[in-house]
């Protein structure tokens, strides 16, 4: 195996590192350490961060790529292969590589269209042929499908409790270790109902996560879950493989907007003056133009850029990758003017306050005041912020691929999927599984992050925690 | 206020429409159900509606009723035959040597000097009305000497009140042919036309010179009557002769074409003025023409209105066509005056969805097929022949199919140094994977099976395509049970060996092959494609990868000659074998000269031939070169093939006098309508179902009913 | 206050300026005028010419910032960039790259994006006002925890399942209105219903749960309580002062959004092919016709910078304790 690093994965893997360092920081303060534990126990909170984890495992999964090496033919060097695959394609190799010829619905045993199949004699005969793959193992399906899928599912929930009942062992585990109760003493005060902490719930999520994945797994070993889209991919894998793409862009816009708009906004509120002026006018111009007009413009700049200064030797993965990174850009550019307006009007109010004057009097310097002074005291704004742009982003991208400004076509995404599924409505019968699967893959996430959201902005603004 | 105002027309236009008998989701103001309307849609703006501009399918729709060349396709027969359209009769060609002296046809090419066409057309032909062609009192044209204070409160053409009419005469058509030299214009088939007509590269030279030095303001006008061009001369009212330096039987496929209509020069002058396409109103925006209809409402953004040209001398239908014409009752209009729709209206639809919704409901008259709609409107039988459903049998729609004269293909850059170029390697490469991607599964995934793979560059129903055994490609199929069969994907992975890539890798470096598809296309359905392309590819251990980029940038990529596999369409300009041949003729080659050949093809002996094929009539002799022709290029396989589509169209049963017609353009003329039964299945097919809504109306006031309860006993409580 | 406004809109002229600078930078390295020109000119047989020609008659064939050709003003004037951009400033749009006259497009599909917006707006203020006021009203009894539970729902829902759902069951199954399409005059309205309410079914979720807080946040304030503990019943109470206070942040934050109604939607509008700007502008991104893009940034930045001056005014109106500096 031969690794790549592509950009986004090498900034998702900085992000994680970054929010790992802020955790370890934050665990020393106890102003940034109370509104998480009032998050903490919040169970609808607590339900929606077990399955934003389970989002964003997958995504870590797809994230990591690498060329899978060839068999060496006559004894020569190591040889790879051009193709590049991520740890999640590798995970589910039967879903990418068991495709079909064209559409089929749903756990179908038999085409979506009639085809003409030659039978032996020679003489023709129009029928739904069989899958290749989905229900292949049946000698009749008509017969035996239901059963069989319900037997298939029962294996998969006894599957799913299995390891349920292992990570949750685990999670026991780690916790005992903290206190000095025996391990059935973790599990009762963790089903007591006065709890700090919803363990009950975070439990319960967990488990029927597990149990529908590996039910759906299981059951993806034999049958199309999500049917199959017109060349014969499986819905399910494509689900999957978008899942990245939805979190890079809820999560790497804002990480690309962030310092900006951090350091503008304290700039423009702790200097005032002529920065402030700048600082101002730049905003107001971004903010000014379009939006969707000003993402349509530096997508198509990039798609040149990329023709006229890129050799071929980079791949389409690659080069879809950089569309990614540069769509997350030019939406963090449309989008940090509000966090930055914000943040220059608390800056405003902080610069007056005892201490920073006091600062000022010492004579510490100007950008030691705004890391040590300013910065800790809009931490929780800049957290706000960064939850609940998270589902407008993963939305947006769904609307921009509609209008092809959107990821590279060639990338597996939510949007595009959309964006061919809604082709595919005319269709009698209708084809209704791609956008389904999209569409519960979406709401599942948005709704989740937006629950999670409310909760972290509940716990943060200080206005609401006031009242 | 405005709100209630608003709730108020709402409702009322609601109950109008339930009251009157024309269902809810008619897109039509109601007084026009009964009318004598055609309707259609069209998908994209027409760029140019200029005859001499104009060169897209998509503009013919609205051109080819408006303006009339002087000959036409005969709307039955087959195959395609010219007859005349405003000529008396079908213009023969006179030859002539050095000397003047009139040689016959069949002399060596080297000998004939001078080609000439003399055309008469039908006397007393009016054109449309128009504001151009008005007159005053004393005879003077009114909208001739426009100041900057007349156009004030004009937007459209139809701001002028007045309009007039003149008759056809010959010296129209002169001078559109010497609009194709005119400096401004820029017809796109300007250079090919040089290399023919007589003296028109020194005309486009004189104008162009005259037009540098009258450029002082924009709208300047040159009075193209004052040339003398030896190309195309009045010789009295109604006859023109044209004049080509060469034998070109296929000059009159082109007369068939708008480039070749009449263009009074009234239009040239009204439309020059200054001021005029400051406020869009120009020639290539308002046709004006002697064809049965007009232009009369121009708004791309919603729709495009045909309406009967009062002034039309009536021309009257075919009376006879093909066998069976007579049986499926296409002659019965025989003989009675054209046009029969009054009115034509094409909508603007950029989505298929609705388009074809639209059309189920009754409110477009014919459809098309998109692939996402096939299975709900055709199946294949048995046989593999294609018949309607039973959803739309019952609705009375006809469907029609015909093989489009037309190639899409999947061609080599054979300038490119891994999959160009004529070294034994390459071609093999080539050959192999012709093989390997399979056309067949293509068109039956995407296309749903209207497609025929095709075997060579020339698409059936041009002369020269071969049918059966003798005209397979031997190189990708072989002749099994009467069938073409596609060569098994081991002969190509031999192929591949032999060419020196076993398994995709190169046998000396072991690294695979990669190989580039240059694409132009973006977006929800390309996907599809390029996955599937990617699978043949790697059938062969080959990876393809897929460099899509914007229109400009693939274009500018073809010129430069850096593409390396690219996909490409040609639709004939007129029924012949060198249509298509030359487009891999080495001399029209697409890098930096920007000919046709986007491969950039060039083999000696096909250029050769080629030069003996284009000027030949139809007959054994020609197949013979043609055969010996396209062998080379199915050895040589500068293109992996690809496939020729086959249109299928759908007709309501109140549609008449339906018959596929690839090559004439004016077709709208033939159609009728038969509004009573339309307008009765509309009704029968779009009944409104207000259940749910109710439903959803009653589920939202029942669930405020608990809350109100809630609600009181809270008060209540607090009261206490 | 007159003087107020003078100044505002004299300090928006350097934000237009620089919106010009940034489009016009954006567009010229996307697309050089030879790209345009053989997008613009159709796919067969172009000549060298007529692109020369197509380049000349819309002056790109000019230096793009610079002519050090030319006598003295003209160094400057005659440029790309001044012939195409500076005009911008008096309304002159000039003549898309196909070689239409902009403003009289923009004038003729303004009305038909006005027509699905406004009646969008306010209805969807009726309505929106109405679910938050009704949610707060019986506030924390099940309706409205199940009202903010569904709200929450419908907010994660992409915008495009409301338009692709509403258009199949309404226009196709229920038949109830045309599919898609658009007319002039009264007849428009049939059109016009279906994209209207799709707007308003796809806001409910975010705007009933904004307006919601609104309201809950009023009705803790103590001239409530106040008005409460006169005895004045809960209907008055919700009525006189939380609907007309709530209103205040309500109204005000609707004004910004006031000019940009012209824009229209680009999603809807090119859904139900409606011929208005949010369609004009689509279809010029598709056709990278520069001219026409870059008039609508413009026109969408000027209509902006007038949201944020009316959003300023109408403070001052409601609350008069705001002075304007």
């Amino acid at each position: 195996m031969m690794p790549v690093i592509f950009i986004t994965d090498g900034l998702i893997f900085l992000l994680l590192m970054m929010v790992f360092s802020f955790v370890w920081y934050a665990r020393g303060q106890e102003h940034l350490r109370a509104p998480w534990r009032t998050v903490a126990r919040s169970p609808m909170a607590m339900g929606s961060a077990v399955i934003l984890f389970f989002y964003l495992l997958i995504g870590i999964m797809d994230s990591i790529h690498f060329h899978p090496q060839l068999e060496n033919v006559n004894n020569e060097e190591q040889q790879y292969s051009t193709k590049i695959l991520s740890l999640l394609d590798v995970t589910v190799t039967h879903l990418r590589e068991q495709d079909e010829k064209t559409f089929s619905a749903p756990f179908a045993a038999h085409a979506y269209s009639k085809e003409t199949i030659e039978v032996s004699d020679g003489s023709t005969l129009r029928e739904y042929p069989r899958l290749n793959y989905g229900g292949a193992h049946l000698s009749d399906p008509d017969q035996g499908k239901t059963i069989d899928i319900i037997l298939k599912s029962v294996v998969g929930v006894i599957i799913g409790l299995i390891v349920w009942c292992f990570v949750s062992s685990v999670i026991v585990f780690t916790s005992k270790c903290r206190t000095s109760l025996s391990f059935m003493g973790v599990v009762h005060s963790m089903l007591k109902k006065n709890n700090d902490i919803p363990w009950k719930v975070i439990h319960l999520t967990i488990g029927v996560v597990i149990v529908s994945l590996t039910v759906l797994l299981y059951l993806s070993n034999y049958y199309h879950i999500f049917g199959t889209d017109k060349v014969g991919q499986d819905v399910f894998y494509q689900s999957l493989k978008s899942v990245r793409t939805g979190l890079v862009i809820g999560t790497l816009t804002t990480l690309v907007m962030l310092p900006f708009a951090i350091l503008m906004g304290l700039m423009a509120g702790y200097f005032r003056g002529w920065i402030d002026d700048v600082i101002q006018y730049l905003y107001t111009t971004l903010s000014s133009i379009p939006g969707v007009l000003l993402i349509a413009a530096a997508i198509l700049m990039s798609q040149v850029y990329m023709d006229n200064h890129m050799d071929d030797s980079i791949g389409l993965a690659q080069r879809a990758d950089i569309r990614l990174l540069i769509l997350c850009l030019i939406l963090g550019v449309t989008s940090w003017t509000g966090l930055c307006r914000m943040l220059r009007g608390e800056a405003m109010k902080l610069r007056e306050m005892d201490y920073v004057q006091a600062a000022q009097a010492f004579g510490v310097s100007q950008f030691r005041i705004i890391l040590r002074h300013l910065l800790p005291n809009v931490m929780h704004i800049v957290m706000i912020s960064i939850v609940l742009d998270f589902s407008g982003l993963v939305l947006a991208e769904a609307v921009l691929s509609y209008i092809n400004i959107g990821v590279d076509p060639s990338m597996h995404s939510w949007g595009n999927m959309i964006n061919s599924a809604r082709l595919e409505m005319a269709r009698e019968p209708i084809v209704w599984w791609s956008l389904a699967a999209a569409f519960v893959f979406m709401f599942m996430l948005v709704l989740a992050a937006n629950l999670f959201a409310d909760a972290v902005r509940d716990a943060f603004d200080p206005r609401i925690r006031g009242a | 206020m405005q709100i209630i105002h608003r709730i108020f027309i709402l409702a009322t236009t609601i109950l109008i429409s339930a009251c009157s008998d024309s269902p809810l989701n008619n897109p039509y103001p109601v007084e026009e159900d009964n009318k004598n309307i055609y309707y259609d849609t069209f998908s994209e703006r027409p760029k140019h509606l200029d005859p001499a501009l104009s060169y897209s399918s998509n503009e013919y729709v609205f051109l080819g009723q408006i303006y009339e060349p002087p000959l036409q396709y005969h709307f039955l027969k087959r195959p395609y035959q010219l007859i005349p359209l405003t000529a008396t009769e079908m213009p023969v060609p006179v030859y002539q040597d050095n000397n003047g002296n009139v040689i016959d046809e069949e002399s060596p090419s080297e000998k004939i000097s001078k080609v000439i066409y003399r055309i008469t057309i039908k006397p007393g032909v009016l054109y449309q009305p128009h504001p151009a062609l008005a007159t005053g009192k004393t005879d003077e044209y009114i909208y001739h000497t426009l100041e900057k204070n007349d156009l004030k409160g004009v937007h459209v053409l139809a701001d002028f009140k007045e309009t007039g009419t003149r008759v056809l005469t010959a010296a129209d058509y002169v001078y559109q042919i010497k609009r194709m030299a005119h400096p401004k214009i820029h017809s796109p088939i300007a250079g090919l036309m040089s290399q023919y007509i007589l003296g028109l590269t020194e005309l486009s030279k004189q104008l162009a010179e005259e037009y540098k030095n009258a450029q002082t303001d924009e709208a300047s006008y040159i009075d193209l009557r004052k040339y003398d061009f030896e190309g195309a001369r009045t010789i009295d009212d109604t006859t023109f002769e044209i004049v080509l330096k060469e034998k070109y039987p296929q000059f009159l496929y082109w007369l068939s074409m708008s480039f070749f209509s009449p263009m009074p020069w009234e239009a040239d002058v009204f439309y020059s003025q200054a001021g005029m396409s400051d406020r869009n109103i120009t020639l290539d925006w308002y046709p004006i023409g002697t064809g049965p209809f007009m232009l009369s409402e121009n708004n791309p953004n919603l729709r495009m209105v045909l309406e009967k040209n009062p002034n039309f001398r009536g021309e009257t239908f075919p009376i006879e066509g093909e066998k069976n014409d007579a049986a499926l009752g296409l002659l019965e209009d025989a003989g009675k005056a054209m046009p029969f729709v009054d009115k034509a209206i094409f909508s603007l639809e950029k989505e298929s969805i609705p388009t074809w919704n639209k059309f189920l409901q009754g409110y477009y008259d014919t459809s098309g097929i998109v692939s996402d709609s096939f299975d709900q409107a055709v199946q294949l039988n048995a046989q593999g022949e294609a018949d309607l459903t039973e959803e739309m049998k019952e609705k009375g729609i006809t469907l029609l199919t015909a093989v489009m004269t037309s190639t899409f293909y999947t061609g080599f850059n054979m300038r490119d140094e891994i999959v160009g170029g004529e070294s034994e390697r390459a071609m093999k490469l080539r050959q192999a994977i012709a093989i390997a991607v399979d056309f067949e599964e293509f068109i039956s995934i995407f296309a749903n099976g209207r497609g025929l793979p095709s075997q060579g560059p020339v698409p059936p129903g041009i002369f020269g395509h071969q049918a059966g055994e003798a005209g397979i490609n031997p190189y990708v199929y072989d002749w099994v049970g009467g069938k073409a069969k596609r060569k098994s994907i081991d002969v190509a992975k031999s192929l591949m060996i032999e060419a020196g890539y076993p398994d995709g890798r190169h046998v000396e470096t072991g690294k695979g092959l990669v190989l580039y598809l240059d694409s132009p296309a973006a977006g929800p359905g390309s996907k599809a494609n390029f996955d599937w392309l990617r699978k043949q590819f790697n059938k062969l251990g080959i990876t393809l990868v897929i460099r899509a980029t914007d229109y400009n940038r693939f274009q500018g990529k073809m010129l430069k000659g850096t593409a390396q596999i690219y996909q490409w369409g040609w639709n004939a300009d007129y029924p012949d074998p060198e249509n298509f041949m030359f487009l891999l003729y080495g001399p029209n080659a697409k890098f930096e000269i920007n000919g046709e050949n986007a491969s950039n093809y060039k083999n000696k002996e096909f250029d050769q031939l080629f030069g003996q094929m284009k000027n030949m009539g139809n007959g054994d002799a020609r197949q013979l070169i043609i055969d010996r022709m396209v062998e080379i290029v199915r050895r040589d396989s500068p293109w992996l093939w690809g496939y020729h589509p086959v249109a299928f169209s759908l007709h309501h049963s109140w549609y008449k006098n339906a018959k596929p017609n690839l090559m004439a353009n004016n077709k709208l003329k033939y159609k009728r309508i038969d509004p009573v039964s339309r307008k009765a299945q509309r009704k029968k097919w779009n009944p409104p179902v207000w259940g749910p809504v109710i439903l959803i109306l009653i589920v939202l006031c029942l669930s405020i009913i608990p809350a109100i309860r809630y609600h009181k006993r809270r008060e209540r409580s607090a009261a206490l | 206050m007159t003087a107020y406004i003078i100044r505002r809109f004299l300090y928006a002229i350097p934000i237009l300026i620089g919106v010009n600078i940034i489009t016009f930078l954006l567009f010229f390295v996307v697309n050089t005028p030879d790209d345009m020109a053989r997008m613009h000119l159709g796919q067969k047989r172009v000549t060298e010419q007529a692109i020369e020609k197509w380049k000349h008659e819309r002056g790109y064939d000019k230096p793009v910032l610079w002519d050090s050709q030319a006598e003295g003003k003209n160094k400057i004037t005659n440029t790309i960039f001044y012939q195409n951009s500076v005009r911008l400033f008096l309304f002159d749009f000039g003549r898309s790259d196909n070689g239409r006259d902009i403003s009289y497009d923009i004038s003729q599909r303004m009305w038909p994006s006005l027509s699905i917006s406004l009646p969008g707006l306010f209805l969807g203020l009726f309505a929106y006002i109405t679910f938050g006021l009704t949610l707060s009203f019986f506030r924390a009894s099940y309706l409205d925890i199940w009202g903010v539970v569904i709200c929450v729902m419908m907010m994660s829902i992409s915008g495009l399942f409301y338009i692709i759902g509403g258009q199949f069951i309404i226009g196709k199954v229920l038949h109830l209105v045309p599919i898609s399409g658009y007319d002039t005059g009264l007849d428009s309205i049939k059109f016009i219903v279906l994209p209207v309410l799709i707007g308003l079914v796809g806001g409910i979720g975010s705007s009933t749960r904004w307006y919601r807080t609104i309201f809950l946040e009023e009705m803790g304030k103590d001239y409530v309580r106040t008005a409460r503990a006169k005895g004045l019943s809960e209907q008055m109470v919700m009525y006189r002062h939380v609907l007309r206070n709530g209103l205040i942040p309500i109204l005000t934050g609707v004004v910004v959004i006031l000019p940009l109604l012209f824009m229209g939607s680009l999603i809807t509008e090119s859904f139900f092919s409606i011929p208005g700007l949010g369609s004009y502008t689509i279809d010029a991104i598709s056709s990278q016709d520069f001219a026409i893009v870059r008039s609508m940034v413009f026109l969408g930045s000027v209509l902006y910078i007038i949201g944020l001056l009316l959003t300023d005014i109408s403070y001052t109106l409601v609350d008069p304790r705001v002075r304007l500096q």
